[in-house]
């Protein structure tokens, strides 16, 4: 047993936890899921709305599991006569004025209330009274804002408390008093101020706060989800990405204390039209057309690989034909020198294997171009988050890798020709014109979009997005993060790694990595910050990349 | 002078000065005596202050009774910043009227056992938390302090002791809930008026996060007089567990209603029929509730108990504070216990959720049962609502709301059986304005026999 550790026992198991630790954490710890609304373990406990009274041995009343710190030798029932009544009653009382509308309502699925009544409520509800009406209030907020529903609202006060010490931003509070309460706001513009504020959807127990973008767009059970690392800048927040028919149709937080703790930002959190090939809103104003999107490759995919033919004519042909024609020219060019432009929305994966490529050709001009914001916007209540100025999020591991930052702050300009080979990988030269002259012997495009400038490649070869795709990130502080694939890539787009993998192989007369793991142990022998590292290691919180330097709360660089 | 009634079995220690508008002013106060026992208490220190209120036995007017001298001494000796003593005058117990009396003959005696109660606690500053809606009392109270402040008896140097008290009038908006105490403290903190988790305790982390001690408008008013007398001189009336006198606030069907000072352990039956001159028009008595209204109901025959602390316990209610709400033979039970729980519907505070549905819900059943469209299945819902909302929450507000319709049920089920239609009457349905999913949540579907009680 550890110093300063108690031991209690909760429901017949042996709890060892440091001392002061609250039963409901203790319970979580050995797997015992105590029933919990306004409980948010990175909020305060207000201890109000009842669900998580447990009986302790000694004590008169049921005490509330959130608020009642283990001590040595003390014995938990959450199961007990009393401690059951009590959440039963408190669950009927719930849905006394509840509205029941699971069948229409987008929480329906992931819903505490929903979970718990079916768990342990009573059969049938005894109320026949007439309901209270309180009907739905719109909260504003960024990027079509926040619905609020206040019939189906069960007041655990989750919102109000996370705007006050999250990003502490007092927008939202109770008004009113008893059953008759409601969450508001206090002025006309309501949330539109607060960059986080979409948060509060994801911590609300019940459908009482709903995304305007995600109203009614999906069953929850209906979605496949992915662990993901957020692509909005270079904090590197973890996300679930949740897909329905291969089309994404919302990002939410994946817990990370390293990184993001619950949270991610408004930015971040709707940063993801670009990933669906396919628009996903009806008659809406986003990714309707490729320059809607932000030049990254949603609509308009380049979808086979494309090599200059003999007419001078970009010719569609196979994957296998255009690695060998590549192979080939690539061998005439070696030594030749050129430039290397890699998008960082690109993972270390592909950019490594694309800077080992460079090598081999004596290409020493290795760039990126990434958009910055004007400021960062903190979140006030969790040092070391923040929407970070980098709007990619791998602008960090690109450096890792030798990569040099050129263009300006809206990630356009910067590239001028340097003869030799011009290799590009991701980035799809948007900013350019379609008679830009790549001042080249050999203009090789690795992308998702055939944008006028890439139009003038020798070979054009499609790409996965990292959605589609295993890799990781190195977020700002050099911590690197694995993501999972989400979505189906088009047919015969193949990830960067692999696509490069297989010509450097070629080239070297070598095996090509046969994963993404494969490829990231590859860094790993090439490149200091990764040396030692693997996707073991990293599992799904991510892990700090040798002598990389961390910032820690205070400001201060660690090396 | 006697206010409104008096009568010989009064032992007039706090309201001596009723109904004298001059009592009011400082120098009147002085000329009786007024803050004296201020400056015998500056004199005795801190420490033998507390001793004599522990001795007094003194308990808590406010409802809990909890002893005042012990309550003083959990407060830090060792001082690491300030400390804040606060006066509930918040009094808004339905039947209850003896603060605001004490607060509108006698600021003077109040504030004197505040500055004595700050002195001993070692608080530099007083609260007078008023409630909203007394104006009259809270002028009061304003000018006495304005007194008091120009005499040199609150501010920098209390009397020439060196010791600084500084005394605030703090009006609340009018929420019943804001009298529990850490719901006081967060209105006065600029917060909602919504009752605090304890532990921690006032005492350790009170009003602005700083040890504090909150009592009650009475409790204040007996501490001049038992510093001025000691200890043992208060014990001369009550009992061993409940000394000292106590007003009582008599409302309802009485012949002469309002305060009456009288020692603890009065009998309720000598109170009512002797004192406030029995029931008016030759009706007789159906229920008292002894306590104010949070507290359980007493049917006619069981009145005959002694009116301290102990002795409403231990017929089955509480004293509370005092205020006794009389109610004869024509009154509608029915219809007082459904406008008790409507009160507390209206007054909950809303953060826990058996108090913020379960007021409502209960007192709707009320309303239906009151109406005659109550069935038997009613009554045990009621009982089994009123049970979930029993030692479920922050505050006791919800136990408040649940006693009177526990203990109504109890006593009075003749009263409920009587309203209930013999007929089976259908179960709402749309007409009377609950939807579909309504009938479908509340598993009473149309035809269900009306006794069988609906546990699925």
């Amino acid at each position: 047993m550890a110093e300063g550790a108690v031991t209690c026992t909760i429901d017949g198991l042996e709890v060892s936890v440091p001392a002061g630790t609250r039963i409901i954490d203790a319970a979580d710890a050995v797997g015992i899921g105590i029933a919990r609304y306004c409980y948010h373990p990175a909020l305060s406990a207000p201890a109000m709305c009842r669900m998580c009274l447990v009986e302790v041995e000694g004590a008169p009343k049921l005490q509330p599991a959130c608020i009642t710190a283990v001590a040595d030798g003390q014995v938990v029932r959450t199961e007990g006569d009393a401690a059951r009544v009590a959440r039963e009653g408190v669950l009927e009382f719930y849905l006394a004025n509840h509205p029941l509308d699971c069948p229409v309502c987008d929480k329906s699925g992931e819903c505490s209330l929903q979970d718990y009544v079916h768990r342990e409520g009573r059969k049938r509800g005894r109320s026949v009274e007439p309901k209270r009406v309180l009907g739905q209030d719109f909260f504003g907020g960024k990027f079509g804002g926040i619905i609020y529903d206040g019939d189906r609202c069960i007041m655990c006060t989750r919102c109000t408390r996370f705007m006050r010490e999250i990003p502490q931003d007092d927008l939202l509070c109770v008004v009113q008093r008893g059953n008759r309460s409601v969450i508001d706001t206090f002025f006309e513009e309501g949330l539109d101020e607060s960059a986080w504020a979409h948060n509060i959807i994801d911590i609300c127990p019940v459908g009482a706060l709903l995304a305007h973008d995600f109203h009614h767009k999906a069953r929850v059970w209906d979605l496949d989800r992915a662990p993901s690392v957020c692509s909005g800048c270079s904090q590197g927040c973890n996300v679930h990405v949740d897909v329905r028919d291969n089309v994404i149709q919302r990002l939410r937080p994946r817990e990370n204390p390293e990184v993001n703790s619950y949270w991610m930002c408004d930015y971040g959190r709707y940063d993801y039209e670009w990933l669906n090939r396919a628009p996903t809103t009806v008659g809406g104003d986003l990714a309707e057309t490729p320059a809607a999107d932000g030049g990254r490759g949603g609509a308009g995919r380049l979808d086979a690989p494309l090599v200059r033919g003999a007419g001078g004519a970009l010719e569609e042909t196979g994957w296998r034909e255009a690695i060998l024609a590549l192979v080939e020219r690539l061998r005439a060019h070696a030594g030749g020198g050129g430039l290397l432009l890699v998008s960082p929305f690109q993972s270390s994966e592909d950019a490594g294997l694309a800077a080992r490529l460079a090598g081999a050709l004596g290409i020493a001009e290795m760039v990126y171009r990434c958009a910055r914001a004007g400021e960062e916007i903190p979140c006030r209540g969790v040092p070391g988050l923040a929407r970070r100025r980098d709007l990619a999020p791998n602008p960090r591991g690109l450096e890792m890798l030798g990569f040099e930052r050129t263009g300006d702050d809206r990630g356009a300009g910067g590239i001028a020709s340097t003869g030799g080979a011009l290799i590009v990988l991701g980035d799809d030269l948007a900013d350019l014109p379609a008679d830009f002259d790549p001042g080249a012997d050999l203009f090789v495009y690795l992308g998702r979009r055939l944008t006028p400038a890439a139009r003038r490649a020798d070979f054009a070869l499609p790409v996965t997005t990292f959605a589609e795709q295993d890799g990781t990130f190195a977020n700002h502080e050099g911590r690197l993060q694995r993501f999972w694939p989400a979505l189906q890539p088009p047919a015969r787009a193949r990830p960067a790694w692999q696509a490069l993998g297989v010509v450097l192989a070629g080239l070297e007369d070598g095996a090509a990595p046969a994963s993404a793991a494969d490829a990231f142990l590859r860094l790993g022998e090439w490149h200091a910050p990764f040396r030692g590292l693997s996707y073991e290691d990293l599992g799904t919180r991510g892990a700090l990349a040798n002598a990389s330097v961390r910032v820690t709360p205070d400001g201060a660089e660690v090396r | 002078m006697a206010y409104p009634y008096e009568h010989p079995s009064e032992t007039r220690v706090l309201s001596t000065h009723f109904g004298e508008p001059r009592a009011r002013a400082l120098s009147f106060w002085r000329e009786h005596g007024g803050y004296d026992a201020l400056k015998k208490a500056l004199e005795m220190g801190p420490e033998a202050v507390v001793e004599t209120v522990k001795e007094s036995g003194l308990r808590g007017r406010g409802g809990a009774g909890f002893p005042t001298g012990v309550k003083w001494s959990f407060m830090p000796r060792e001082k690491d910043g300030p400390h804040y003593l606060l006066i509930n005058a918040d009094e808004s117990e339905p039947g209850a009227f003896k603060d605001r009396e004490l607060l509108r003959w006698t600021p003077h005696q109040m504030l004197e056992g505040a500055l004595i109660g700050a002195f001993a606690i070692r608080a530099e500053h007083v609260y007078v938390y008023i409630r909203g809606e007394f104006f009259e009392p809270a002028q009061v109270v304003a000018r006495a302090v304005e007194e008091i402040y120009e005499a040199g008896i609150a501010g920098d140097d209390v009397m020439g002791s060196g010791h600084a008290i500084d005394v605030t009038v703090h009006c609340g908006a009018g929420a019943y809930i804001c009298g529990e105490e850490t719901a006081l403290m967060n209105s006065l903190e600029g917060r909602r008026g919504q009752p605090r988790v304890k532990p921690p305790f006032p005492a350790a982390v009170g009003a602005f996060g700083r040890p504090t001690t909150i009592n009650n408008v009475e409790t204040l008013c007996a501490i001049p007089h038992i510093v001025t007398h000691g200890g043992q001189w208060y014990r001369q009336w009550g009992t061993e567990k409940s000394p000292g006198t106590k007003l009582f606030n008599m409302s309802g069907h009485l012949e002469r209603r309002g305060n009456y000072e009288l020692p603890l352990g009065f009998n309720l039956k000598e109170l009512l029929y002797d004192v406030c001159g029995g029931i008016p028009n030759g009706r007789s008595l159906k229920a008292v509730i002894p306590g104010g209204s949070s507290v359980p109901i007493l049917s006619a025959d069981e009145i005959d108990i002694p009116m301290h602390y102990e002795g409403v316990i231990e017929a089955g209610s509480m004293l509370g504070t005092a205020s006794v709400i009389v109610m004869d033979d024509a009154t509608d039970i029915i219809k007082q216990v459904r406008r008790i729980v409507d009160f507390y519907a209206h007054e909950s505070c809303g953060q826990c959720t058996p108090c913020r549905e379960g007021t409502t819900w209960v007192a709707k059943i009320m309303w239906r049962i009151e109406h005659g469209r109550g069935t038997m299945a009613d009554l045990d819902t009621l009982v089994e609502l009123s049970r979930n909302m029993i030692g479920t929450t922050i505050c006791v507000l919800s136990d408040s709301a649940a006693a009177p319709v526990l203990s109504s049920l109890e006593k009075f089920r003749d009263d409920y059986l009587a309203r209930i239609p013999k007929t089976r009457l259908p179960a709402p349905g749309p007409a009377e304005g609950a939807g579909a999913p309504a009938a479908l949540a509340a598993g009473d579907p149309a035809g269900a026999p009306a006794h069988a009680a609906v546990e699925a």
